[in-house]
């Protein structure tokens, strides 16, 4: 298996004027030709600033400071942000689905319009064969009566379907890789399945790689084979998607794993706890174990050394921990 | 979109109306005599500037009609408007309708051409401002702006006058020239009362426009043709503007409203024979007469740029429009 994207040591920071936001501290994950992965966490742990990053869509006051992203052996963070090697590459080799199906979709823009033009700019269609195309991937992604409804506008479709306009233009010119963030928050449960299970068909179609963000561990696990988990701008866990869901080291895995409904469980077979506290202020980090007030596991050690780095506790399975769980 | 038009077009009539009955009311209302509306100043029987005696004060009154009751007078004056009746004008002595085809189109003419100087120089300060956010030059044009929106139509116009006429002479006070009688003449004649009245227009958009660009550029949407590899004059173009467009549509109607009672204070300022000078010096001669007829017109000029707005609405946002 080859590896399509190695994003390194990535550190975006916002200048704001309380202080400077450590949003991405060092954030490593790579992914594989046609592979899903997760990256979970909590809501404001920098999920979504870390895979900005990658395309280099940080805006001010952020800043991509430091890091690597090493895409078809090129380094991206060495091109400018907005010059024409970036933009070849975002909306055709690299896409995003974004969180807000209603208002990421321009509401003054037909549909057709918003598909076609990734395909005019990247595949160098003319208007009538992007639309045609837009209606057959419309049509892929199980919009109904598409050559009628690829003349609407955003506001006369659902959420749903909306997002499936999304994923049609996502798709649209073959990428090798698709950044999912948070692509099911604004569905209800019902759709949030077939999104899903859409995609991964899709991608695994077309062999294209695809990165899952989320805060739900139970809807990723499913869907990946790897993944990643997020704590106040850094990765504390990775493993494979069975790992991490049934055998999970960190104790802030524990907790997520604990506090969330998983897919398929029957209602009140399990009693669901919550992590107490909240997540850190990125501003004012402390020099140890960000994690350490909201520990249900620390020992003398954690309060003392500083934020452990990642270290292997399995085949393939990261752990930044002093304490590991399963070892104890 | 015809029918999001046709109902448009239905409260505009409606408003029209209603602006119709508070003219009518307007002077019925006026203390002193309605007959007074007709005839100018005058006393019965003591000393005044008419002096006419009571069985001619009673023949007067009913041969305007005054004696009938008022929804029947309101429909009969409305009937004769209708008609382009608008009356004759006691101190001019000419019939109103004339009087305003000749007054209208001087005035319509320079409001028009501050209207564009307005709308396209306030549309592109504000875009520049947005796309160059915290330079030097948007945070001079901004604050230029702030001031400009501020200044007063009439004092920015004596300004004008006492720095480029009377101080340097490079231009002529007042006075209206005909643009094909002598051209250069009618352009020194009209540079400051359209400069006068395009500030506070240019300031007020531009400080809009910018906002709007502002608040536009952060929408998530525009993120998406962000990571689609657009070139950012191609997102400007088609993701941007016409959002911004949407509120700016507004307050370009409202600076049709704003030009047009500017015009009062700057025509009689700078002595140009238009709509507003005649509307002001009609106040002062008491010819109510003229003074119904220019509120109508004015009122009916805004109603009639509202419902262009709002038609403009309805093409620029599908959400209206299909609503
Ligand atoms: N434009 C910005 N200005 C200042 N701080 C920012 C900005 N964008 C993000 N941040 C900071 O970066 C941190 C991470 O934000 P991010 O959007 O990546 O969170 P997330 O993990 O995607 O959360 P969510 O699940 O809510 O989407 C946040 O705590 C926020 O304070
Ligand atoms: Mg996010």
């Amino acid at each position: 298996m080859s590896i399509v994207l190695d994003v390194q040591d990535i550190k975006t920071y916002f200048h704001t004027e309380y202080g400077l936001v450590k949003a991405a501290d060092g954030i490593s994950f790579q992914v594989n030709q046609g592979e899903i992965i997760g990256i979970v966490g909590e809501s404001g742990c920098g999920k979504s600033v870390s895979i900005l990053s990658v395309m280099q869509l940080i805006q001010t006051p952020g800043e991509i400071v430091d890091g690597k992203v090493m895409f078809d052996g090129q380094d991206l963070l060495r091109y400018t942000a907005n010059g024409a090697e970036m933009r070849a590459i975002r909306g055709s080799k690299m896409t995003m689905i974004f969180q807000e199906p209603m208002t990421s979709l321009n509401p003054v823009l037909t549909i057709c319009r918003q598909v076609t033009e990734s395909l005019e700019l990247h595949l160098d269609m003319d208007r009538q064969a992007a639309r045609e195309r837009s209606i057959e991937l419309l049509k892929g992604v199980g919009v109904p009566d598409a050559e009628r409804r690829v003349d609407d506008y955003p506001h006369q479709f659902s959420g749903g379907m909306r997002q499936r306009v999304m994923i049609a233009m996502a798709l649209s010119c073959n990428p090798r890789i698709i950044f999912a963030d948070e692509p099911t928050t604004a569905v209800d449960v019902t759709t949030q399945a077939q999104l899903l299970e859409l995609m991964k068909d899709l991608v695994t179609r077309q062999n294209t790689s695809l990165v899952i963000v989320t805060h739900n561990l139970g809807v990723v696990a499913r869907y990946a084979q790897r993944i990643y988990v997020m704590y106040a701008g850094r990765i504390i866990e990775s493993g494979l998607s069975d790992d991490i869901f049934n055998h999970p080291r960190h104790p802030y895995t524990v907790g997520l794993l604990n506090s969330v409904p998983r897919l398929g469980e029957r209602h009140g077979t399990r009693k669901l706890i919550p992590i107490y506290g909240l997540p850190p202020n990125l501003i004012n980090m402390p020099p140890t174990c960000a994690f350490l007030a909201r520990c249900t596991e620390k020992v003398e050690k954690c309060s003392k050394e500083p934020w452990p780095a990642l270290r292997a506790v399995g085949d393939q399975h990261y752990i930044s921990c002093y304490v590991d769980i399963k070892g104890k | 979109m015809t029918a999001y038009i046709i109902r448009r077009v239905i409260i505009g009539i409606i408003v029209l109306l209603l602006v119709t009955m508070l003219v009518f009311l307007l002077v019925r209302l006026l203390p002193g005599d309605p007959l007074m509306v007709y005839m100018g100043q005058f006393s019965v029987g003591g000393s005044g500037t008419t002096r006419i005696t009571p069985e001619e004060y009673q023949f007067l009154y009913h041969q305007y009609g005054l004696d009938r009751s008022l929804p029947v007078q309101y429909i009969d004056w409305l009937g004769k408007i209708f008609h382009g009746d608008l009356g004759k004008s006691v101190t001019v002595g000419q019939d109103i309708g004339e009087l305003i085809a000749e007054r209208m189109p001087r005035t319509a003419y320079i409001g028009l051409i501050t209207f564009v100087i307005g709308a396209v120089g306030g549309t592109f300060v504000g875009i520049i401002c947005a796309l160059r956010r915290g330079s030097w030059m948007d945070n001079t044009l901004t604050t230029l702006a702030n001031i400009g929106m501020t200044i007063p139509v009439f004092w920015l116009g004596i300004l004008l006058m006492y720095l480029l006429s009377y101080k340097l002479g490079w231009l002529p006070t007042h006075g209206w020239t005909h643009p094909l009688d002598n051209f250069g003449k009618h352009i020194s004649q009209i540079i400051m009362p359209v400069l006068a009245m395009a500030v506070g227009s240019i300031a007020g958009l531009a400080r809009l426009v910018r906002s709007c660009m502002l608040e536009v550029m952060r929408a998530d949407y525009v993120r998406t043709a962000w990571a689609k590899g657009l070139q950012e004059r191609v997102i400007v173009v088609r993701h941007q503007i016409k959002n911004a467009m949407i509120p700016v549509v507004t307050a370009l109607g409202g600076a049709i409203g704003m030009i047009l009672g500017g015009s009062v204070f700057i025509e009689t300022v700078f002595g140009i024979p238009g709509m507003g000078r005649l509307m002001t010096t009609a106040i002062f001669d008491y010819d109510y007469q003229i003074v119904q007829a220019g509120v109508l017109l004015f009122g009916a000029i805004i109603i009639f740029s509202n419902l262009i707005v709002d038609i403009a609405w309805g093409w620029l946002d599908p959400r209206i429009r299909l609503a």
